[in-house]
């Protein structure tokens, strides 16, 4: 506590240390200011407030009272010199050359932003929104068509297909991933459980909780909350590992050396996800119906035997196939909503965190915007 | 003021990176007032040296003195007084992307002296970013927008924004054009001159050496080797410094210079 207690004063000790000045009114045609003391950036406190408050003509400013000078010293002086057409009298060497450094140079005011009145600046907003929302979504249309371009590429010479790229990816979306999405899944299951063995037995019904669970798990929520997950995690870390190669220009050095960035990083990482999403569907699948089963074993009481045995007959194979459908499409959305964001990077630090923020936020908005068609569609096929 | 002639004492530095030892038994003294060229070959350890006398970098062993403050003991009371009055250019100017050039200069002076108003820190980052030789639009520029040579000079604007009376500058001209490089090298002098800077200068431009550099010192085999006004050096039978000084870009620095 003493510490910072001296480290503050340490901090603020030039306010009360101010450089002073007198005012001699004696002159006929304004005023004499005399400093004293050290004119530096650790004395001035106040001193350029007082300054500016000054609202009578200066004539001359007097140094002869000054020891030690810096540029910021000699820009006040030079300044309030300049605003009363006041003479500088008795400098000493030190703060002539600083006077005459700082003179010659033209001060100009920092040109002042844009910043138009709010009505106006909401609509500006708003206008902007729409252009870049737009542009995105053109852009991320053609980003589609380069990544479809570069796969049917690859099928023709699969040669070109970079096998230790994908290898890795395949380690880091998904056998890294196993231990959350199963962990994530199994207490999704409980809960599912849970809720529906408490509405459910309200119309002694308790046994239809396992038809929520079977159905409820594998049509949506297996996939679903794995693709969640999927974003946040891997679909984060395209959108900022691939921006940070673009701030490093490594992407820019591919290209120079021949290296399409798109077959080179998009491509693995769109292709590692799309075989692991139907693989981490099912796995997050089963999962919730281990949680669902060790709920409906401990609360409900219905042994696993029969608790499987039922969830044989109430969930159609449709619905595994439903699961097993979406996910792949889910994961190269995912992916290249990352990708993509990630190669929007331009410029600076910032853009890195925002453009992974924008990658994880378009790639669930599109998972569920696809959902509730998937949903549709199938219902209309007559798998439901 | 102290009376202390050395501005930087560095004495019996020892600095490692696991089994790779950069520095051993290394003394060095920069005098108040001076411009002290570093020079050595790549891998020696230059950058090194400058980062542990600003405390980026704990030697395994060693005692460093800066401005009489001992960076490297517990006791920090007096290190931000310290910091207050040193500046640092880094080699890339390691300016904040997300902040204007303007705003960049005045990051140092809001730190120290938040009761300052925007209007004189409008003033004195202005006064610095022309000082250091930007047009006055580049102040509301974003690093982005400039070019390496303005970057570096706005790195420099940053570094001069509290007055400081010790400058650190690491590899000011790496990058330039020559002309641009030139113009660098007049205005660290002419910087050192009125505003009575010491300067520490890490350098590979034999130009920037022969043209600013009130004495240069030399690292290899871990340690200063040699150090002294060019004239000297260029006598030395050092098989390394005799290489650097006489090879055929020192020559015709030193031709340009002779």
């Amino acid at each position: 506590m003493l510490v910072i207690l001296r480290l503050l004063r340490q901090k603020y000790r030039s306010m009360s240390e101010a450089v002073n000045f007198e005012i001699d009114e004696t002159g006929e045609d304004g005023v004499s200011l005399r400093f004293a003391g050290n004119l530096i950036i650790t004395e001035i406190g106040d001193m350029d407030s007082r300054l500016r408050k000054l609202d009578y003509p200066v004539s001359s400013i007097d140094l002869s009272g000054v020891s030690r000078i810096d540029t910021i010293g000699a820009w006040i002086i030079e300044r309030t010199a300049r605003e009363h057409q006041a003479q500088i009298l008795h400098a000493n060497d030190e703060a002539a050359r600083l006077l005459q450094r700082v003179s010659e140079q033209q001060v100009e005011n920092i040109p002042k932003l844009f910043n138009p009145i709010p009505i106006k600046r909401i609509l500006h907003e708003i206008g902007d929104a729409v252009v870049t929302s737009t542009r995105t979504m053109i852009a991320f249309m053609g980003f589609i068509g380069q990544v479809v371009i570069s796969f049917l590429t690859i099928l023709i010479h699969p040669s070109r297909l970079r096998l230790n790229a994908l290898v890795m990816r395949f380690e880091f979306v998904g056998l890294r991933a196993l231990a959350i999405v199963g962990l994530m899944s199994f207490l999704i299951g409980i809960v599912i459980a849970q809720q529906g063995a408490v509405q459910l037995r309200q119309f002694g019904a308790e046994v239809f909780t396992i038809n929520l669970i079977g159905r409820l798990t594998f049509r949506e929520l297996g996939v679903l909350m794995t693709a969640i997950m999927v974003a946040g995690r891997s679909g984060s870390a395209f959108a900022a590992q691939i921006g940070t190669m673009k701030i490093t220009e490594e992407i820019d050095a591919m290209r120079t050396i021949g290296v399409s960035p798109i077959e080179a990083l998009v491509l693995p990482r769109t292709l590692a996800t799309i075989m692991w999403m139907p693989l981490l569907g099912f796995y997050a699948s089963i999962m919730a119906i281990i949680g669902g089963g060790l709920l409906c074993w401990i609360v409900l009481e219905i042994p696993p035997a029969t608790y499987i045995q039922r969830l044989r007959e109430v969930t159609p194979l449709t619905d595994f196939y439903i699961g097993l459908i979406k996910a792949p499409v889910f994961g190269a959305i995912i992916a290249m909503a990352g990708c993509f964001q990630g190669l929007q990077v331009k410029n600076n630090a910032e853009e890195v965190g925002l453009k992974t923020t924008a990658a994880v936020v378009q790639a669930i908005f599109l998972v569920i915007v696809l959902d509730a068609f998937f949903a549709v569609f199938f219902s209309g096929i007559g798998w439901d | 003021m102290t009376s202390n002639q050395n501005v930087i004492e560095v004495s019996d530095l020892r600095n490692a990176f696991g089994e790779h030892v950069v520095h051993e038994h290394l003394n060095l003294n920069v005098r108040r007032g001076e411009i002290l060229g570093v020079v050595g070959g790549s891998g020696t350890g230059k950058s090194v040296l400058m980062r542990s006398i600003i405390g980026l970098q704990q030697p395994s062993a060693g005692d460093i003195r800066v401005l009489d403050e001992n960076l490297l003991d517990d006791d920090t009371r007096n290190d931000n007084e310290v910091r207050r009055r040193w500046g640092v250019l880094f080699q890339g100017g390691a300016l904040f992307s997300t902040l204007t050039v303007a705003e960049n200069v005045q990051v140092p002076l809001r730190e120290f002296y938040p009761h300052f108003d925007q209007e004189l820190l409008d003033e004195i980052a202005m006064t610095k970013i022309l000082l250091s030789g930007l047009p006055a639009d580049a102040a509301c520029k974003f690093p982005s927008e400039l070019s390496g040579g303005m970057k570096k000079r706005a790195g420099l604007a940053r570094a001069l924004a509290m007055d400081p009376e010790l400058l650190f500058l690491d590899e000011p001209t790496a990058g330039l054009d020559p002309i641009g490089a030139a113009k660098f090298d007049g205005l660290t002098r002419e910087l050192q001159e009125t505003l009575g800077l010491t300067v520490f200068l890490i350098t590979h431009d034999l130009d920037t050496l022969h043209a600013i550099c009130d004495r240069v010192a030399v690292i290899a085999d871990k340690e200063i080797i040699a150090i002294g006004k060019i004239e000297e050096l260029l006598k030395s039978k050092h098989p390394w410094i005799h290489e650097y000084f006489s090879g055929p870009r020192g020559r015709a620095a030193n031709q340009g210079y002779g």
